[in-house]
C-alpha cells in the first residue's frame, strides 16, 4: 500500500515506538518566540539541562513588539521584560536569535520560510498553533505547548501519537478575485472548527497546485482553525523554486542531494486516506466571517444566517451568542456591515503577495471616512523592504493606511495595536474569537483584497465588482 | 508535576461548545514569564465585568453574576463539565496553567482540541472524553451539591447514585499522570537511541546537520 505524504515524513522521524503506540518522534527544527518560551528556558535552568542541538533552533520576538516608534523601545514594561528575556535566554543557551532591531525580524511563520529555515520533509515545531503554516513547503509542522518546547530543547524529540490522514481536495480553479484565504475559509466552513481534530490534512487538487507557495502558506496556516495541528502540501517545482537561494537552505552538492530527496515528498498514487473531503473551487466566492469562530463564515454576497434554522441545540446557542457579541441580526446582507478598523497583516496574510493584492485594490483611492484606522503590518523586515522597493508603502499611505513595522500586532493584540470595545474590524488574520483583537472587539476575517476594498468602501463589498 | 490519583468534587457546568484558549486565558496575561499566578484570571472576560490586566488584584473586581464560576454552589468545583472542542485555538499552555492554578483537576467533554489536550497531561490535569449522550446526561444531572468521583487508576467516574462510567486513557499517559513523572527525564533514558537515529539520519539527509548560521 502506498504512503501519504504525512506517512512518509512521520516514518522518517520515528526514534522508537512503545507498545501502546506512543512514538518518540525526532524534531529537526524549532522556531522560538518570546511568549511561549520563557518558562521552557527556566525549566532547563532549574534542572541544569542544556539544549540538545542549540543550532537546530531559531528565535525571534514577534507577539509583543511595537509596530511603530520602534527606536524608542517597548513602552509596556511587562512586554519589554518578555522580549528581553528571550534575548537573554538565547544568549545563555547558545540559540540563534534575530533581535527586535534586526532587519530580518518578523513573525516566526513568515521568517522561517523566508530564511530557508523551513525545509521540505523536516519536522518543525514552535510554541504557536499557526506553525501549521510551514506545511506549505512539505514540512510536517505543528504547534506545541511550553512543556513541549522545553522537551524539544532538551531532547530534540517529542512523544506523539500518529494522527489520521485527511485529504482536502479542491477541484477545478477559483474565479478571479478569489484567493487562498477564501479557499481555506470555505474549507473551514465545510469541515467545521473541529472537523480536522486528530487528523493531518493534506491539501491537494488543481486549485491548490495553482497557488503560489505564499498562497499555500495561507492555506496551511489555517489548518489549525479546522482543528488539524498540521496541514501539508506536496512538494513541486514551485516549492523548489521558492527555496532556491534562500540564506539557510543547503548549499552546493547538498542542495542537489536535498532536491532529489524532496522530489519524493508527495502522497503515492495508491495512498489511502482515512477521510477525503472534496470542494468545487468554482463554487467558492470571497468569504467573510460573521461570528466568533472561523467556521461561522458566509460568502460576500450572502447574509448573516438565522440561528432559528440550525437544528443542533448546542450550535444554535453558539450562534445566538455569537450574533449578540457581534451585534448582528440574522438576514443582514454581509455587504451592509459597516467597519471601524481594517487590519492587513498576521502570519496568515502579511507576505509580499498579500500586500501587492491589497495595494492593487486601493491604488488611487481613499480610505472611507467611517474607518478610524486602516493599517498594514508587513510580516517581516524583509517583506517591508521589498514592499517599499516596489512603492507599495506609498500606495497605502496615500490611501490613508498606516504603514507599520513587522510583528503579530492586531491579530492577537498583545502589543499596543488593538480594537476598543464594540469596534468592528475587517482583518486578514486567522481568529475571530471573542476579545481576540482587543476586549469587546468584533472581528471579520477576510482576504487582503477584500480587506482593502472594505477599507475604501467603509463596509464589505464584493472585490470582484470593485 | 503534580500526580493525579483520585478526586471527589463538585462539578462546574460550562455549557458552551468551542471554548477557545483566548477565552480560557486572554492574551494580556501571556506576557508573564512565570508559570503560576494565572488562576485569578481564568475565563477573565466572562468572569469579570471590567477589563483585566496582568498583576491586577482581582478581589474587588466586579464579577459577572451569570457566569458559572461566580455562582456560590460551584465555588469549590474542581471538575469542569463542558462541550465539544474545548481548548481550541492557540497553543498557549497558559490555558491549562490557569485551569490548574484555579484548582481544576478534571475536564469532562465530548472532545478536546489536540494541542490543549496534550498540554493538560504536562500539568497534572486530566481531560476525559465521554460520548456526547453521557455528557448530555451529566449536564441534566448536575446542580448544587452534585459531586462526582474520578479515579484514574480504575479509569472510572462514579455518580452520586453509585453508577459508574468508564473512560479511556492511553496507558503511557496514565502512568505518567499517576506518578507525576518528568517527561524529559524519561525521554533522556533513551538518549542512546536518539543519537543512533541521528547517526542514521545524518547519512540519509546530511543537509539537516549543517549548523544553522543566520
Amino acid at each position: 500500500m502506498g504512503k501519504t505524504l504525512y506517512d512518509k515524513i512521520w516514518d522518517a522521524h520515528v526514534v522508537r515506538t512503545d507498545p501502546d503506540g506512543s512514538t518518540l518522534l525526532y524534531i529537526d527544527r524549532q522556531l522560538i518566540h518570546e511568549v511561549t518560551s520563557p518558562q521552557a528556558f527556566e525549566g532547563l535552568r532549574l534542572a541544569n539541562r542544556k539544549p540538545w542541538r542549540p543550532e537546530a533552533n531559531l528565535a525571534v520576538a514577534d507577539h509583543n513588539v511595537p509596530t511603530k516608534n520602534r527606536d524608542r523601545g517597548i513602552a509596556d514594561p511587562v512586554s519589554r521584560l518578555q522580549v528581553e528575556t528571550l534575548e537573554k535566554n538565547c544568549a545563555e543557551f547558545g540559540i540563534p536569535v534575530f533581535s527586535m532591531r534586526d532587519h530580518r525580524q518578523g513573525i516566526v511563520h513568515v521568517v522561517g520560510p523566508e530564511e530557508g529555515f523551513t525545509l521540505p520533509g523536516i519536522t518543525l515545531v514552535c510554541g504557536d498553533s499557526h506553525t501549521s503554516t510551514h506545511g506549505a513547503l512539505g514540512a510536517l509542522a505543528f504547534g506545541i505547548g511550553t512543556s513541549e518546547v522545553e522537551h524539544v530543547l532538551a531532547t530534540q524529540t517529542l512523544w506523539m501519537r500518529k494522527a489520521r490522514n485527511m485529504r482536502v481536495q479542491v477541484k477545478g480553479h477559483v474565479g478571479p478575485g478569489v484567493t487562498a484565504k477564501d479557499i481555506v475559509l470555505a474549507v473551514i466552513g465545510e469541515l467545521g472548527t473541529a472537523g480536522g481534530t486528530g487528523y493531518t490534512i493534506e491539501f491537494a487538487g488543481e486549485a491548490i497546485e495553482a497557488l503560489s507557495v505564499e498562497g499555500r502558506m495561507t492555506i496551511c496556516n489555517m489548518a489549525i482553525e479546522a482543528g488539524a495541528r498540521a496541514g501539508l502540501i506536496a512538494v513541486d517545482d514551485k516549492t523548489i523554486d521558492y527555496l532556491r537561494g534562500r540564506p539557510l537552505v543547503p548549499q552546493g552538492a547538498l542542495w542537489d542531494q536535498a532536491v532529489e530527496a524532496w522530489r519524493d515528498l508527495h502522497s503515492d498514487a495508491d495512498a489511502v486516506f482515512d477521510r477525503v473531503v472534496e470542494l468545487d473551487a468554482r463554487a467558492i466566492r470571497p468569504q467573510v466571517t460573521w461570528g466568533t469562530s472561523p467556521e461561522m463564515v458566509a460568502p460576500v454576497d450572502g447574509v448573516v444566517p438565522d440561528p432559528a434554522r440550525e437544528p443542533d441545540a448546542t450550535k444554535r446557542k453558539g450562534m445566538v451568542r455569537a450574533l449578540e457579541y457581534m451585534d448582528l441580526k440574522p438576514g443582514t446582507p454581509i455587504q451592509k456591515i459597516q467597519l471601524d478598523k481594517v487590519f492587513i497583516g498576521s502570519c496568515t496574510n502579511s507576505r509580499i503577495e498579500d500586500l501587492r493584492a491589497a495595494a492593487e485594490v486601493i491604488k488611487g483611492r481613499k480610505v472611507a471616512a467611517n474607518v478610524r484606522l486602516a493599517m498594514v503590518v508587513p510580516g517581516s523586515g524583509l517583506v517591508k523592504e521589498q514592499a517599499e522597493a516596489e512603492g507599495l508603502d506609498k500606495v497605502f499611505r496615500e490611501a490613508g493606511f498606516e504603514w507599520r513595522d513587522p510583528g503579530c500586532s492586531m491579530c492577537l493584540a498583545m502589543n499596543a495595536d488593538r480594537l476598543e470595545p464594540g469596534e468592528r474590524c475587517a482583518s486578514t488574520s486567522n481568529r475571530n474569537f471573542e476579545g481576540r483583537q482587543g476586549y469587546g472587539g468584533r472581528t471579520h476575517l477576510v482576504s487582503p483584497a477584500m480587506a482593502a476594498a472594505a477599507a475604501i468602501a467603509g463596509h464589505f463589498v464584493d472585490v470582484r465588482d470593485f | 508535576m503534580q500526580a493525579f490519583e483520585r478526586i471527589t468534587s463538585q462539578v462546574i457546568p460550562l455549557d458552551r461548545a468551542n471554548v477557545d484558549t483566548d477565552a480560557i486565558i486572554p492574551k494580556q496575561f501571556l506576557k508573564s514569564i512565570r508559570r503560576s499566578g494565572f488562576g485569578p484570571f481564568l475565563f477573565d472576560e466572562w468572569r469579570y465585568l471590567d477589563r483585566g490586566e496582568p498583576e491586577m488584584d482581582c478581589t474587588d473586581r466586579p464579577k459577572n453574576p451569570d457566569f458559572v464560576l461566580n455562582q456560590p454552589q460551584y465555588a469549590h468545583g474542581r471538575i469542569l463539565l463542558t462541550r465539544e472542542n474545548f481548548g481550541c485555538g492557540s497553543s498557549r499552555e497558559h490555558a491549562p496553567w490557569a485551569l490548574a492554578d484555579y484548582g481544576i483537576r478534571v475536564i469532562i467533554a465530548p472532545s478536546f482540541a489536540d494541542i490543549f489536550f496534550n498540554n493538560c497531561f504536562k500539568n497534572g490535569l486530566l481531560p476525559i472524553v465521554l460520548d456526547p449522550e453521557t455528557v448530555d446526561q451529566l449536564f441534566r444531572e448536575v446542580g448544587p451539591g452534585y459531586e462526582l468521583t474520578v479515579d484514574l487508576a480504575t479509569q472510572t467516574i462514579t455518580r452520586p447514585d453509585g453508577q459508574v462510567i468508564r473512560f479511556d486513557i492511553e496507558p503511557s499517559r496514565k502512568e505518567r499522570l499517576l506518578k507525576g513523572l518528568d517527561d524529559i527525564a524519561l525521554t533522556l533514558e533513551h538518549a542512546e537511541q536518539i543519537r543512533g537515529y541521528e547517526a542514521r539520519r545524518r547519512e540519509e539527509a546530511p543537509w539537516l546537520f549543517v549548523p544553522i548560521q543566520p
